[in-house]
């Protein structure tokens, strides 16, 4: 069954904290809920489905229910790491298509900046119930250096350089500038990238996205109830996830599941890539944003490094707007999850509210998108179309 | 001699890796890296050789599985040295000769004398909780 058209995002809220010592995560979680329902106009007592994924206290969707007392008839916690919450608007579209919840709610909170975790310059300490983990932790691999690894075979394959690489930030500095929220709003230049300290060679610190406390939420529900309210229509009209797996060991690194969930979504909205005028792509590197757009199909298989030079991703001078808020490059990335956030700017952009000197001028048709755990390795991937009704 | 003398007399250092132990279905393997020597699980219906060990193919979804030894030898796919790492490593990717690719660190090196493509041989050296894994080096 198609979902286009099946549901639409009422509400939509990032919290505006980048650092919240004084918040406990419930608290993030139920204010990012209360923000989203207030966006949309509606309240707590109207929430039947409950989404939400890793982050969540308990990690699974009873413990939030409980603390904002939901009374649900649909629940879903599907961990799929950063992009889950992209997922979760599959998902709860698809619950609402089929009758089995109204309202749903996403949500997403953490605080890893003041909990002064190094998400991605340190090995992560797994015990072995991951069936890969026996076979990869004594090499002490860190985020940073898979994506290291990433960029270099990017660049040995297709000719990608360290230029094209740092104008990703260029773009996500630019944006960031004029939002009051994000962690870093100053203007970047290629080579305040490129003359950044190395992480994991190639990888420079400023193509590394923040790390932030915070959160976001957004509420999905029925035709009839988002147009009984008082907001912009933003219909969702295609979705696609999947999973990348390693394949055995035959793994191309340079290909994401964007190839598999964008062409779901494409598909399903009956839109090419085209057709997008703003697009949310997640942004944890700078390479991630390069594969993505080819693996979407915006450009061609090893163009990425082309397609973004020159300021390409720079609202209101390239070709493509991308990551208006400043993307979790220089915005937001709370909880190392940049899935949530995508979606909501991807909202503000089609509702016309985000900030005037990045708004894309009559935004009809949005994309967001981005993976969930580390590619390379088997990772998620989620791709969600939008439309301005 | 109780059952649990001979047992404890039997077990070797991987046997007392959690990483190893909670994996009863790839002691094979452990044992032989003891050996230094490197197994992959290879499909007897496709013929192809995965990583990591699994009890089904992920290439064809056969469970005709089974343990065969590998040259060693191999290319460099990838590599990363993380700055700033104490004791310092390179992170990489190492497409076997026969055909997967794995994680592994590049050791006996120096990032800066690495080149991609270039050719890399089996290193056994011992995880922290006992286990012995395959690193590699310059073939020389």
């Amino acid at each position: 069954m198609s979902l286009n058209g099946q549901a639409y995002i009422v509400g939509a809220f990032e919290h505006p904290t980048r650092l919240a010592p004084d918040r406990s995560v419930p608290q993030l979680h139920a204010e990012c809920a209360l923000g989203a329902l207030r966006d949309a106009g509606l309240s707590l007592s109207d929430v039947d489905g409950y989404f939400c994924a890793g982050d969540a206290p308990g990690q699974g969707p009873l413990w939030m229910a409980d603390y904002l007392n939901l009374k649900l008839k649909w629940l879903d916690g599907t961990e799929a790491g950063g992009c889950s919450y992209l997922a979760h608007v599959q998902h709860a579209a698809a619950a609402i298509a089929a009758g089995h919840c109204s309202v749903a709610l996403i949500t997403l909170a953490g605080k890893p900046r003041s909990s002064g975790q190094a998400t991605g310059t340190v090995p992560r300490a797994l015990g072995p119930d991951r069936p890969e983990v026996p076979w990869e932790s004594p090499f002490r691999w860190t985020i940073a250096g898979i994506y290291g690894m990433l960029a270099q075979r990017h660049m040995f394959e297709y000719g990608t350089t360290l230029e094209q690489l740092a104008w990703v930030k260029v773009a996500a500095s630019q944006h960031a500038q004029h939002n009051p929220h994000a962690l870093l709003r100053k203007p970047v230049t290629v080579e305040d990238v490129m003359n950044s300290p190395i992480i994991s060679d190639p990888i420079r610190r400023l193509d590394c996205c923040v790390i932030t406390d915070g959160g976001g939420a957004l509420v999905l529900a029925r035709p009839e109830i988002a147009r009984s309210l008082q907001r912009p229509r933003v219909k969702v009209i295609g979705c696609g996830q999947t999973i990348n797996t390693n394949a055995g060991g035959y793994v191309d690194l340079t290909r994401t599941g964007a190839e598999r969930s964008g062409a779901a979504a494409f598909a399903e909205a009956g839109v090419r890539p085209a057709d997008i005028d703003y697009a949310s792509i997640y942004d944890n590197f700078t390479i991630m944003v390069i594969m993505q757009l080819e693996d979407l199909g915006f450009c061609a298989k090893g163009e990425g490094g082309r397609f973004v030079a020159d300021g390409n991703l720079i609202s209101g001078v390239g070709a493509l707007p991308w990551n208006t808020d400043g993307g979790g490059l220089c915005n937001n990335h709370p909880m190392n999850r940049g899935g949530i956030t995508k979606a909501i700017e991807a909202v503000r952009q089609l509702r016309g509210e985000a900030h005037p000197a990045v708004q894309v001028k009559d935004c009809r048709l949005a994309l967001a998108a981005g993976p969930g755990l580390v590619v390379g390795g088997a990772h998620a991937h989620a791709s969600v179309i939008l439309e301005r009704e | 001699m109780t059952d649990t003398d001979t047992d404890r007399d039997s077990a070797l250092p991987f046997d007392r890796d959690p990483f190893a132990a909670a994996y009863p279905e790839t002691r094979e393997f452990w044992a032989a890296a003891a050996e230094g020597r490197l197994l992959l699980k290879t499909c007897d219906d496709c013929g192809r050789a995965h990583w990591y060990p699994r009890i089904v193919c992920p290439l064809c979804g056969s469970d005709r599985v089974g343990w065969r030894q590998a040259s060693g030898r191999g290319t460099l796919h990838a590599f990363s040295a993380p700055a700033r790492a104490e004791p310092p490593y390179v992170l990489a990717y190492v497409t076997l000769e026969e055909g997967p690719m794995l994680m592994t660190n590049v050791v006996d090196a120096r990032p800066e004398d690495l080149r991609v493509g270039q050719a890399v041989s089996v290193r056994f050296r011992a995880a922290p909780e006992g286990r012995m894994l395959p690193f590699f080096a310059p073939a020389v």
